[in-house]
């Protein structure tokens, strides 16, 4: 298995779409979204910039399987850790036990 | 598939990782994992005596129903450092950090771990640990339980809490970087023909705790320095009283030590399923669902932290979700015990002590495990917390499951650690008296704690001081039974019969070089081309009797 | 007999090939896959500290927005392009090590290390801003607890904290003790970064890399844009959270 060499020209362009993902973030925080919505914005911009991250100055889109099924447990497992406790803050009183 | 019995072995040398060597550097800067797995070894073996010295200290207070031998804050010392040690510091490790260092490389025909030096690393990072919480428990030591439950631990205890904290954070690291060598090895330095499925289920084992070391292990980190930095600089992460949340520390820490409960059981599933599987000289009924009750175990034992946390302001609706979990969880365990009695079925049994600590896994673990569903049931579990009950149950599993595989491996491969044999009678007597004391010391307490004998206490109603009695009677047998095998194992390293390279007559990859192994190994890289568990096929039995019948010819 | 697809050249074995391996090829594979199971060690540690700062956020939103918006937006924002800078150098520091470009290598790794102590030092300038407002949580401080001076209704002074409605000082101290914990947890990695780095300077001064071994080059990049990764969810979970409700 040879090693892949990411060019340059790939990786300015992940740099300035990086650069661009930043001013976005940072213009849209100041407008008022109804709700969570200023929230999701904010994550959905940064899980952005992270994917790029992951996948091209990481070099995840040109390795094995093995790698991106580690990267996909990682995020995965922080998931369960994150789900099953909001599973208890979200739901405290919907069921009542009568006493 | 041609059986294999025996086979040519190079000439044995005098040369073996023992003695290539000499002098106190070449051992403490040494990169091969056989003789880091013997710096383990004895690192191990002084902790659980250690732990083993509360546990006399807690048995002998409770005696009697009078807390007449310790003060209560003592005792409570006494069992929170006996939880500490006994869990992080030899449960934890035992397994993975002697056996496993030893044999996988061995098991998969490599010459060493994928990372010799993180290795040895790792367990100078386990002394370090280990150092800082002596030091913590001479200076006076912590009475939190080994729970550290908040907010006494971060705002009302006068005990060391911080210094314990990071001696514990510092002895993740070590678990970390076991589990990472585990996994990377596996998977790149299997030997040419050595796939997946030819890997003994030992490996299997090892690579599923490994999974569970490297994803919870850093979660008990950050817990552990949270609550350190809350005692010191008195903010409120989980102290109510300054607005933080007691259940988020709960979460946190259970997150971890749940699945922590199964790094210490699955990798003594693992030398279970060897030791019945080679001592009944039968292959191993339904490999593939034993390997991926591994995985699934691993996967599962993520999924149901929450039944530590039944009896806290957590919602009934989570609650049912990880009691259904709980329940859930144990059917890859219960695989497992279905898996090995159907390999014991009309096998050729040997009665080896390796076996006899098999077979009594076995059946301790059934029982700790059962018990662990009455756990998994909500309305039972708020009856039965904090109660004895729960002491036994995970007694049953920690020391009647783990510690049991654990004295079987041991047993089993000893011949290959150290090329001598042990005595085999003595090796027979010790298990009996091990597995008498177990049962005396801690089935009495299922009774107590279901009749509402609180754990944690230095006193209790003088109705239970029966069950006490029986129990600490128990402990006694039990600690006389662990000084057998520590004898003898150190009578034989210098009086014990030298072992040739497989004095079981075995087909593993690790029979296959000299007892004690060389440096490398393997004289040169083994090809496999055979299965784990291949035993040549027996002779047609008539069997006599209701169910008799002629086998079909294999 | 040993069987493996060793070239004639690595029979005789590259120089750094460790004796437990069979050839380069899978040291570097071994080397890899061990810093991605790093990195997930590292995932689930910073996730317990994400899980807290979720958790009292959704118990406490005014007080992390009015906690938020006191923090500077602009040196947040210069911190976040620096680190990606960083990133980016690196990854070209990993490219030229790959096509044996010695010179190129040695200058890109200088400069991600440059813009790390950049990044360390932004970070001391606003360390030092909550020390002067009296921001640093409980009493970390000795003589110096928290205790932030609160504006009033029309005060626009940036060293006051400005409460928005609901929040109270309690709760604020809270979102500096989460922010002061990620922060100085993220802050450590980078210090241990810069020391990677300079391992990594001295080593490849001596030619210890070539297109055949660079394994060191590519795992401790993989650290370094993971440390970048993490800020790059720190900085609008910490900074932007409560700019939309920042008045005038």
């Amino acid at each position: 298995m040879s090693e892949h060499i990411v060019s340059v020209r790939v990786y300015i362009t992940i740099f300035l779409v990086l650069l661009v993902g930043t001013a976005l973030t940072v213009w849209v925080a100041f407008l008022d979204f109804p709700g969570r919505l200023n929230t999701i914005i904010a994550l959905a911009i940064a899980t952005a910039k992270a994917t790029f991250v992951v996948l091209y100055f990481m070099h995840v889109r040109y390795s094995s399987r093995l790698i991106w099924v580690i990267v996909a447990s990682a995020l995965f497992w922080m998931g369960i850790l994150f789900a099953f406790t909001f599973s208890d803050y979200l739901t405290r009183g919907v069921l009542s036990t009568g006493y | 598939m041609k059986p294999i019995e025996s086979f040519e072995l190079p000439a044995p040398s005098k040369v073996n990782y023992m003695n290539a060597q000499y002098g106190l550097k070449s051992w403490l800067l040494t990169k091969d994992h056989k003789r880091i797995a013997l710096l383990y070894l004895g690192s191990i073996t002084f902790f659980f005596f250690i732990g083993g010295i509360y546990a006399l200290l807690i048995r002998l207070e409770l005696l009697t129903p009078q807390g007449d031998f310790l003060a209560s804050t003592t005792y409570n010392k006494v069992f929170t450092q006996h939880g500490i040690i006994m869990i992080f510091f030899f449960l934890i490790p035992s397994i993975p950090a002697t056996l496993g260092n030893f044999l996988i490389p061995m098991m998969i025909g490599a010459k060493d771990l994928a990372f010799p030096r993180i290795n040895l690393l790792s367990w100078y990072i386990y002394l370090l640990g280990g150092v800082i919480t002596i030091y913590a428990l001479l200076a006076g030591g912590v009475d939190t339980g080994w729970t550290f439950y908040t907010p006494f631990s971060t705002t009302f205890s006068n005990s060391y809490v911080v210094a314990t904290g990071v001696g514990i954070f510092i002895n993740g690291f070590s678990s970390i970087l076991t589990g990472l060598n585990f996994i990377v090895t596996i998977h790149t330095m299997r030997a040419p023909g050595m796939t997946w499925f030819r890997m003994p289920l030992f490996c299997w084992s090892h690579y599923a705790t490994s999974l569970i070391m490297i994803l919870g292990t850093p979660v008990i980190a950050i817990t552990v320095l949270l609550l350190a930095f809350e005692r010191v600089a008195r903010v409120g992460i989980f102290d109510p009283a300054l607005g933080g949340d007691p259940v988020l520390f709960q979460h946190l820490f259970w997150f971890y030590s749940h699945p922590a409960v199964y790094i210490m059981v699955l990798p003594a599933m693992g030398v279970v399923s060897e030791l019945i599987a080679n001592f009944s000289r039968k292959n191993i009924f339904g490999y593939s669902f034993v390997a991926f009750s591994s995985l699934a175990i691993a996967v599962f034992g993520f999924l149901v932290w929450g039944h530590h946390l039944f009896v806290t302001p957590q919602s009934v609706y989570a609650g049912m979700i990880f009691s259904f979990l709980s329940f859930a969880v144990a059917i890859p365990s219960a695989i497992k015990v279905f898996n090995w009695t159907a390999t014991l079925y009309k096998s050729s049994i040997s009665y080896d002590t390796p076996m006899l600590y098999g077979l009594g896994f076995i059946g301790l673990f059934t029982v700790g495990g059962m018990t662990g569903l009455f756990l998994a049931s909500l309305a039972v579990d708020v009856h039965v917390s904090d109660t004895y009950f729960i002491v036994a149950h995970f007694h049953y599993i920690m020391v009647g499951g783990a510690l049991m595989a654990y004295l079987g491996g041991l047993h089993y491969w000893w011949p290959k650690i150290t090329g001598r044999l042990y005595p085999e009678g003595w090796g027979r007597f010790g298990a009996l008296v091990i597995y008498v004391g177990f049962n005396l010391t801690f089935l009495p307490q299922f009774v107590a704690g279901y009749l509402g004998m609180p754990r944690r206490y230095h006193a209790y109603p003088p109705e239970f001081q029966v069950f006490n009695v029986l129990s600490t009677a128990g402990a006694s047998i039990l600690g006389f039974g662990m000084l057998i095998p520590a004898v003898y194992f150190v009578w034989s390293m210098r009086y014990g019969k030298h072992a040739e390279a497989n004095p079981w007559h075995l087909p593993g990859l690790e029979w296959r070089t000299q007892s004690p192994p060389p440096t490398e190994n393997f004289e040169t890289t083994p090809i496999v081309t055979w299965d784990a568990y291949e035993f040549a096929p027996r002779e047609e039995t008539e069997v006599v009797g209701k169910f008799s019948g002629h086998e079909e010819p294999a | 007999m040993i069987e493996s697809h060793a070239t004639a050249h690595e029979v005789h074995g590259h120089p750094a090939l460790q004796h437990h391996f069979e050839n380069m090829e899978q040291q570097r594979e071994a080397g890899t896959l061990g810093m991605w199971i790093f990195l997930v060690t590292e995932i689930m540690f910073f996730g317990g500290m994400f899980l807290a700062y979720t958790l009292y956020r959704s118990f406490y939103p005014a007080a992390f927005a009015s906690a938020s918006n006191h923090l500077d937006i602009t040196l947040g924002a210069v911190n976040t392009g620096v680190l990606i800078l960083s990133s980016f150098t690196m990854a070209l520091a990993v490219y030229f090590t790959q096509i044996g470009k010695q010179r190129p290598q040695i200058l890109c790794l200088v400069l991600t290390l440059v813009l790390g102590l950049t990044f360390l030092g932004i970070k001391a300038v606003e360390y030092h801003d909550k020390y002067e407002d009296r921001l640093i949580p409980g009493h970390l401080i000795p003589g110096r607890s928290f205790g932030p001076e609160v504006a009033h209704e029309g005060d626009h002074d940036p060293h006051k904290l400005h409460l928005l409605p609901g929040a109270t000082v309690r709760q604020v101290e809270l979102f500096y003790w989460i922010y002061f914990a990620m922060t100085g947890m993220h802050a450590l990695h980078m210090v241990i970064g810069a020391g990677l780095l300079t391992f990594l300077i001295i080593y490849s001064a001596k030619g210890r890399y070539d297109p055949e071994y660079h394994s060191p080059v590519e795992v401790i990049g993989l650290y370094w844009h993971f440390v970048d990764i993490v800020w790059i969810f720190l900085f609008p979970l910490l900074y932007l959270l409560g700019r939309h409700m920042e008045h005038g």
